[in-house]
């Protein structure tokens, strides 16, 4: 049993009067702690493809399972349920609440969750410390470096000890040094049993993972293990 | 999500844009302020007019003789056809009934007032030592009608400030002779000025015993005779025992009428009071135009934060809970807004005291809790539908956005 199943998964976008095959008939199985790499042009489906993973998008066709469970289909309070404790997000333009320190951007996920203070504050120190930003902890995200906003957006996504940590372009903003510091924290991550999904054009950053998937034109077309 | 945590999310939103929260609390703060301001003024006028009904003796029976089918207090309805003489004996004898404080008879005619030279025509009113302490008059000199027996006529007079005036001048009032047609009166008495009720102006009356008002008008009967009860609560018990009194006497005949001030009273006081409810409707219109501002603001600001509506939804907030953070925030900034909105209010009726001192412009409790009800439920009813619009919203168009 995979850790994730897709099956001729299709997306179908309708812009004006055309219809976009954003996803064509998708099968694809991942198995926890895989290191993947989706790689492909700009309009292949990779995006769409790592939404339909996250359950921010539901497929026109097909079937979705995480860990043993269809999940395409639930509704959407459920599927935020999976979310918040089963799948990671890293964006690649970090999106942390402006408003909010770093230690309070951590924490979201745990606010959301319902999780009580205490145990909040605990987590939080260690996932700051993880990081390397003891000494960030009550900067707000404009007074960060680059590089240490997305680590502190991996340390959100890890905080409530998903099982898939999607991550869309996470050096796309970054210089080749940082980028490669945060890439040595998401591996460090999937050292630990963490499920690693990247979208990237990067070829170095592809040339790094386990399993690179080829995306064109809404299709996988080659998928190939080191 | 814990409550603690969603009211300091939706503060800490709220707080992030201050110019937009500032201007959603000021709209609701000025809708309540204005409800508060304008019931304090409606409620401040029908205080006014029932104090000055009171101050009028609100707790009156006033008995005319005959028998009238209308209501109220008026000249019209001193026209009523007698059939039977209101005496003294008859006003003498109301003083038995129960929850009667005083009484006054009054013989009211006009006639010939003259002292030392100087002559003219005004009003006479025969009445008794009660007729003062009833009517709240004040004397400017001298001392009201003596306490004597009802049927005594004595020659004592008690005139009116312009009165005095006129026929005295410079000259001392006290003691001087008066002659009213074709008697002689000492006076002992000068009211103050500025009287008014029931119609007559004091400071033009010549006040003098009932009996000697009879005799000088040649007449058996009474004007009317006003019966003084308790309180306004025992009046409706004390008039109609008046009446039984009254038809025991005139062998059963119900030929007097008996008016109150009560339904005066009464009408007013209703009518200032809808008046008062109409002004805080008024109130309440601005209240719903904050409302309609709030929806507005609610609705940049869900689109100002797509971006991080769509980071919300990915972290895993389920969209009940987007919908609970706006209408938080909504509810937060309306309740700001309608306290800081009763402060004004309470601070504006405190002006007007001060610029109207008679006017007792108090908010009445009533209508400060109705305008913060009304503030909150504008407020987070007109924050459904932005909130809503977020709960609802696609989250990778969202994501798309940015922070």
């Amino acid at each position: 049993m995979s850790q994730i199943e897709l099956r001729d998964i299709d997306r179908v976008f309708e812009i004006g009067d055309t219809r976009v095959h954003a996803l064509k008939s998708i099968s694809l199985t991942i198995d926890a702690g895989e290191y993947v790499a989706v790689m492909g042009p700009s309009g292949s489906g990779k995006s769409t493809l790592l939404n339909i993973l996250g359950l921010l998008d539901r497929p026109d066709r097909g079937q979705y399972r995480l860990e043993d469970r269809e999940v395409g289909a639930l509704p959407p309070d459920q599927q935020a349920a999976v979310r918040s404790r089963r799948i990671g997000f890293v964006f690649q333009s970090f999106h942390l609440v402006p408003r909010l320190s770093a230690a309070e951007n951590i924490a979201l996920p745990m606010v959301l969750a319902g999780i009580a203070p205490a145990e909040r504050r605990r987590r939080v120190a260690e996932a700051l410390a993880d990081v390397g930003l003891e000494a960030r902890a009550q900067h707000r995200p404009q007074q960060l470096s680059g590089g240490q906003r997305q680590r502190v957006a991996i340390a959100r996504a890890t905080i409530m000890q998903p099982a898939v940590l999607l991550a869309d372009e996470p050096t796309g903003n970054l210089d080749r040094a940082t980028g490669a510091e945060v890439t040595a924290l998401l591996e460090t991550l999937n050292h630990g049993g963490t499920t690693l999904i990247v979208v990237t054009h990067d070829p170095a950053l592809g040339e790094r993972a386990g399993r690179r998937l080829l995306m064109e034109d809404g299709a996988l077309s080659d998928d190939r293990r080191r | 999500m814990r409550i603690a945590d969603l009211l300091r999310f939706a503060l800490r939103a709220a707080a992030g844009s201050p110019l937009r929260t500032a201007l959603m609390a000021l709209a609701m703060a000025i809708g309540v302020a204005a409800v508060v301001v304008l019931t304090a003024l409606g409620d401040g006028a029908r205080r006014y007019v029932v104090n000055e009904f009171n101050a009028l003796g609100a707790n009156l029976v006033i008995v005319l003789p005959g028998r009238t089918e209308t209501g109220g207090v008026g000249i019209g309805t001193l026209s009523a056809s007698t059939t039977r003489d209101l005496t003294l004996r008859d006003a003498a004898a109301l003083l038995r009934a129960d929850g009667v404080v005083r009484i006054a008879p009054l013989v009211v005619g006009d006639a010939e007032v003259s002292s030392g030279g100087r002559l003219r025509t005004t009003y006479v009113v025969g009445t008794t030592a009660d007729f003062a302490r009833l009517r709240r008059l004040e004397l400017a000199q001298g001392r009201f009608l003596p306490d004597e027996d009802l049927e005594r006529a004595g020659s004592w007079a008690v005139v009116g400030a312009t009165i005095r005036h006129e026929l005295f001048g410079a000259k001392p009032a006290l003691g001087a002779r008066l002659r009213i047609g074709d008697r002689r009166f000492r006076v002992i008495g000068v009211l103050a000025a500025g009287g008014q009720g029931l119609g007559m102006n004091t400071d033009e009356l010549v006040l003098v015993p009932a009996a000697s008002a009879q005799a000088l008008f040649d007449t058996s009967t009474l004007f009317r005779i006003l019966v003084e009860a308790r309180e306004r609560s025992v009046l409706a018990r004390v008039k109609a025992q008046v009446a039984d009194i009254l038809a025991a006497r005139h062998d059963g005949e119900r030929d007097v009428t008996l008016l109150t001030q009560d339904a005066v009273l009464g009408t007013f006081d209703r009518i200032l009071a809808a008046l008062t409810l109409a002004v805080a409707g008024i109130g309440a219109i601005s209240l719903a135009v904050a409302g309609i501002l709030v929806m507005n603001v609610m609705l940049v600001s869900v689109a100002q934060r797509t971006g991080e509506i769509g980071l919300l939804k990915a972290l895993g907030a389920p969209p009940a809970m987007i919908h609970r953070t706006f209408l938080a925030e909504a509810g937060m900034l309306s309740l700001a807004g309608a306290a800081i909105g009763v402060l004004l209010g309470f601070a504006g009726a405190t002006a007007l005291r001060a610029m109207f001192p008679e006017l007792p412009a108090y908010p009445p409790p009533w209508a400060v809790m109705a305008g913060l009800a009304t503030a909150m439920l504008t407020g987070i009813g007109f924050g459904i539908l932005p909130a809503r619009r977020a709960a609802h919203l696609n989250p990778v168009q969202a994501l798309a956005r940015g922070m």
